[in-house]
């Protein structure tokens, strides 16, 4: 077998062992006392959902949907905290739902916790409406008055005797909508949401997902769009320069050396596979 | 961290290896966290469904404001008025989706199972129903809208949007089969594979970072856990040696 049949039917392991060495590879440098850190590259899609949040004022509300699970945390828990923690500090309020049936927990943990760090007071600073089944049916209910679907938050308490629910009936009545989306749900805010009942929308989606969602960028139906990791490192860059985090708080732009180093390992595998066909096909003819 | 906190820590980076595990080859600790993971999820979901659904909507508003006295008198002196007093705080229509949710249950059974054709009929004609004139609306003509745009030639922009609308045209031609991909017409295909595969490149990348992102998030987990571990370790030898 020559050298390049070799490259063709490399074992898939060694890839693997070649990945992991990679990724372990930024901690190496840290232990070595050379941290590594890449300022991202800030896209527009990502400045105008920050600067969407930052032109709110004190006691508007914000409708923030938490749609995921704990499967897709890694790129779209960093958002979501990010989220909240500019509303928190900029003392916007903000209406929360979790439509992905595995998310609630996971989410109420995330909002309990930002929270405490801020001082807020569930049903005054914030309300965690929690889960509901058939997410289209719920958007589109949430839509007219969140008592259809939600008489009680999360938590079992009625919506009527929360302060802040006083004067908002429905989400028509918030600033606009940042949906956190792994999975069909984003496709729903889209068409039975912000499509049928016209408020601002915008979406934090997996990096599987964020192909599908820039024409919608375009034509101009959501406003802004945040895309797996490497969207939430933006956003958590902006953060810092808006100084609403620190850098000892960065969550999502821990892992970009890592992905640096991976994608690296990746175009190269990619570079030597091509190498390996193109060649082995010559000798073949 | 509390001890508490660092067991669930412990038991969180143990299935992450299990899982990893799977990379090189399959083995039954693999299978375990997989059976786990799956079984987790169903039982979470079934639960939450209960307390988020079945709950308020069947037994708090139908069944709990029942007045079982009335009810039950009801039916031993044979009297309607009685069954008005029972019902009288129940909101008993809820039963109505309760009935066709149970219905579904009927796929279970061979004989019984085209009962569940209604319930899903139900279904399926209220999603189609809110759904197709939304979906023209925001899928196809503000799509079309946004594609089609003013053309000039004295920015960039407007030699942009020319410049989608050929290639649009170009990958509509690809699929179109009813002529020979032949001449000009074939040269415009050929064009719109090109766009096509610039887009599955777009794709193909992004999945690939999202894959990265899960794993790097893993991987930042299992340092964590391995500093804990560490000062963990620590302090079991500096109070074992105080013993």
């Amino acid at each position: 077998m020559g050298f390049y049949e070799k490259l063709m039917s490399l074992d898939r392991r060694w890839v693997y062992l070649c990945v992991a060495i990679a990724v372990v590879l930024p901690f190496l440098l840290e232990e070595f006392g050379v941290p590594i850190f890449i300022p991202p590259y800030i896209t527009p899609e990502v400045k105008s959902v920050y600067n969407f949040v930052e032109k709110l004022r004190e006691d508007d509300v914000l409708f923030l949907a938490i749609d995921y699970d704990p499967m897709a945390k890694a790129e779209l828990h960093p958002v979501a905290r990010a989220v909240l923690k500019q509303c928190f500090k900029k003392n916007v309020k903000v209406i929360i739902s979790a439509l992905s049936q595995n998310g609630p927990g996971m989410a109420e943990q995330l909002i309990s916790q930002t929270a405490k760090e801020y001082n807020k007071v569930d049903g005054v600073d914030y309300v965690y409406l929690g889960y509901k089944p058939f997410p289209a049916l719920v958007i589109m209910g949430m839509s007219q008055n969140f008592k259809l679907f939600f008489p009680k938050d999360y938590y079992g308490t009625p919506l009527d005797s929360l302060p802040m629910m006083a004067k908002v009936r429905n989400i028509k009545d918030t600033k606009g909508v940042i949906d956190v989306a792994a999975g069909s749900v984003a496709d729903m805010w889209i068409n039975e949401g912000a499509g049928r009942y016209n408020y601002p929308l915008a979406l934090a989606v997996t990096g599987v997902m964020a192909a599908d969602y820039y024409p919608f960028l375009n034509s101009g139906q959501l406003f802004g769009l945040v895309s797996g990791m490497k969207g939430a490192a933006e956003y958590e860059y902006l953060m810092e320069k808006g100084g609403y985090m620190k850098k000892e708080e960065f969550d999502a732009s821990r892992g970009m050396p890592i992905q640096m180093f991976a994608h690296i390992v990746v175009i190269l595998f990619i570079i030597i596979g091509n190498v390996g066909y193109f060649m082995s096909r010559r000798k073949k003819s | 961290m509390s001890l508490v906190d660092f067991m669930w820590m412990s038991i969180g980076a143990l299935l992450t290896l299990f899982t990893f595990s799977y990379l090189y080859k399959d083995n039954p600790f693999y299978k375990f966290a997989e059976h786990l993971v799956v079984g987790v999820s169903a039982g979470y979901f079934a639960v939450l469904l209960y307390y988020s659904s079945f709950m308020p909507k069947v037994i708090d508003t139908v069944f709990r404001p029942i007045e079982w006295k009335y009810f039950i008198l009801a039916f031993k002196q044979i009297k309607p008025e009685y069954l008005l007093a029972a019902l009288k705080g129940s909101q008993w229509w809820y039963l109505v989706p309760g009935i066709l949710g149970v219905m579904m249950w009927t796929r279970f059974s061979r004989k019984l199972s085209w009962i569940s054709r209604f319930s899903l009929a139900f279904y399926m004609g209220i999603g189609i129903g809110a759904s197709i004139p939304l979906t023209l609306q925001n899928y196809v003509l503000k799509h079309l809208t946004s594609t089609i745009q003013p053309v000039n030639f004295t920015s960039l922009t407007g030699i942009w949007r020319l410049l989608i609308v050929i290639l649009v045209f170009c990958t509509l031609v690809y699929f179109f089969f009813s002529r020979e991909h032949k001449g000009a017409f074939g040269a415009s295909a050929k064009v719109g594979i090109w766009v096509l595969m610039i887009a599955f490149g777009a794709g193909f990348g992004l999945t690939v970072m999202g894959r990265v992102a899960l794993l790097a998030e893993r991987v930042i987990f299992l340092r964590d856990y391995w500093v804990e571990l560490k000062y963990f370790l620590y302090m079991l030898f500096k109070y074992g040696m105080l013993l």
